[in-house]
């Protein structure tokens, strides 16, 4: 637990991933049976994946990627030998 | 005779069999004639021959197939039919099994996509059991739409609001005329094969604006329903209106009544995310607090026991010992007094009866002789001698007159 908590986060991770450890620090820490220093370790890290999934929420702009069909041509001459 | 084949009639049969089974031409035929020697079986199945002025065949319609239809064969009518030729073994002949009816001048168009309907169903594209869920969070979503246009900035507009944390990757396609069937393949092919940072995309809308029937002709195409069974992530289609029923949305994985809608059902919402992570949020904090009030509690009981133990509460013990030690000893003395008290009297009591005075009280009297001895002999005295009496209240004085001894 403390490896994982001591990870970098990285930029690229997926709200997902960051919302599903948020709901597993959260049901560890209901579950109970920590010691007090790793319950507030949890505690500590479900605010700061929350405050994570917030910024996540807020700072998003959608991004538009347009896939044309002259460079699927191209791939595809690519791939056929 | 060597190398002379005979046949059983049943091999002739199966031969036959096969031989229609396998020529396509002959498994999807569209035929017209009129309708004569109409039958039906107890079972439900409908018997008839279509004819015209040179020929007839013989026509079969099954119960299975006739359960579909909104109208039955009538004797005498002209009627467009669909179905595959097939040789009945045991009747000895080759007949028509009819599964699409239609009186003759009725959109054959129409009837070819209900064929082509048939025969999807019949593979199992439109199959509930193959239809896939969409991913909760999905991180990148393919959109087939056209070019220009309101479907495109319909959906990039919902999904800015609601999921902005998700990336488009938009492959525009003809959606009507000629090329769009091919356009439409090569988008969703395009779509299937792209990838970038080792991911592709998680789901794929195809869209299309509200139009006349042959408007959406394209999405009824046998190549397009195929692509979109084969496009390796789910599939969401919104086509035309929401009454409209493209081959394409039977196909996809869940059909949406917009393209609007189609961007909602894909995406989660943004506000209601951020309200799930207070809550979460909250939820860590309300376990942390229950969490210390329970060690609050634990810390509360252990002192308390603590404090049992404690050399205050020890000697308070001993001396409530001590205390009650003291008081049995008080009551063993005062009961030593009150027996020795007891004794003292019983013996007052045994002293006084000794007393030589109580005695004279009772009449008796002590005698001394002349040398003052107490006589209990007459040969103490003598007669003349003096005698003192004592009585208990004085004494007497007098003379021996004689002595008599016993």
């Amino acid at each position: 637990m403390e490896l994982d908590m001591e990870r970098p986060r990285e930029a690229d991770e997926s709200f997902e991933e960051i919302y599903r450890q948020l709901e597993q620090v959260v049901a560890g820490l209901e579950q109970g049976g920590l010691s007090l220093e790793e319950a507030l370790a949890r505690f500590e890290q479900g605010t700061h994946l929350a405050e994570r999934c917030f910024w996540l929420l807020d700072q998003a702009e959608l991004r538009v990627t347009r896939l044309l069909a002259d460079e699927h041509l191209a791939d595809e001459a690519e791939s056929e030998p | 005779m060597t190398g002379l084949r005979v046949l059983a009639v049943s091999e002739l049969a199966w031969y036959l069999q096969q031989l229609f089974r396998l020529t396509p031409a002959l498994s999807d035929l569209w035929v017209r004639g009129e309708v004569a020697d109409l039958r039906r079986s107890p079972a439900g199945h409908c018997y008839f021959s279509l004819r015209d002025e040179e020929a007839q065949v013989k026509c079969v319609l099954f119960r299975s197939a006739a359960f579909r239809l909104a109208a039955l064969p009538q004797a005498g009518r002209t009627l467009v039919v669909h179905g595959s030729l097939d040789f009945y073994a045991a009747g000895g002949l080759c007949e028509l099994r009819v599964d699409l009816v239609s009186p003759e001048g009725v959109g054959l168009q129409r009837l070819q996509l209900e064929a082509l309907k048939l025969k999807l169903e019949q593979e199992g594209l439109f199959a509930v059991e193959r239809k896939r869920p969409l991913p909760a969070f999905p991180r990148r979503i393919g959109v087939v739409a056209s070019e220009g246009g309101a479907v495109i900035h319909d959906i990039l507009t919902v999904l800015r609001r609601r999921y902005p944390l998700v990336e488009v990757v938009f492959a525009p396609s003809a959606v009507q005329g000629e090329r769009a069937p091919d356009e439409l393949v090569a988008a969703l092919r395009r779509l299937g094969r792209f990838e970038r940072e080792g991911r592709g995309v998680d789901l794929v809308i195809l869209a299309r604006g509200g139009g006349s029937e042959d408007d959406l002709a394209a999405f009824n195409d046998e190549r397009v329903a195929r692509a979109v069974y084969a496009c390796q992530v789910p599939v969401l289609s919104a086509i035309g209106h929401e009454t409209d029923y493209t081959l394409a949305d039977l196909v996809a994985d869940l059909r949406a009544p917009t393209p609007s809608a189609a961007a909602e059902l894909a995406t989660p919402d943004r506000a209601a995310l951020g309200r799930d992570v207070r809550r979460l949020a909250d939820d860590a904090a309300d376990a942390l607090r229950a969490h210390l009030a329970s060690l609050h509690q634990e810390v509360a009981q252990s002192s308390q026991r603590l404090l049992l133990r404690s050399p205050e509460v020890l000697v308070q013990g001993h001396r409530a010992e001590v205390r009650a030690c003291l008081a049995r000893a008080e009551q063993r003395v005062l009961l030593h007094l009150r027996e020795a008290r007891y004794k003292l009297e019983a013996r007052r009591l045994q002293l006084l009866t000794l007393d030589p005075v109580g005695t004279l009280e009772r009449g008796y009297a002590i005698c001394y002789n002349q040398a003052g001895n107490v006589v209990t002999s007459p040969a103490q005295v003598a007669p003349g001698q003096a005698l003192r009496v004592q009585v208990s209240r004085g004494q007497v004085l007098g003379r021996v007159t004689e002595t008599q001894e016993w």
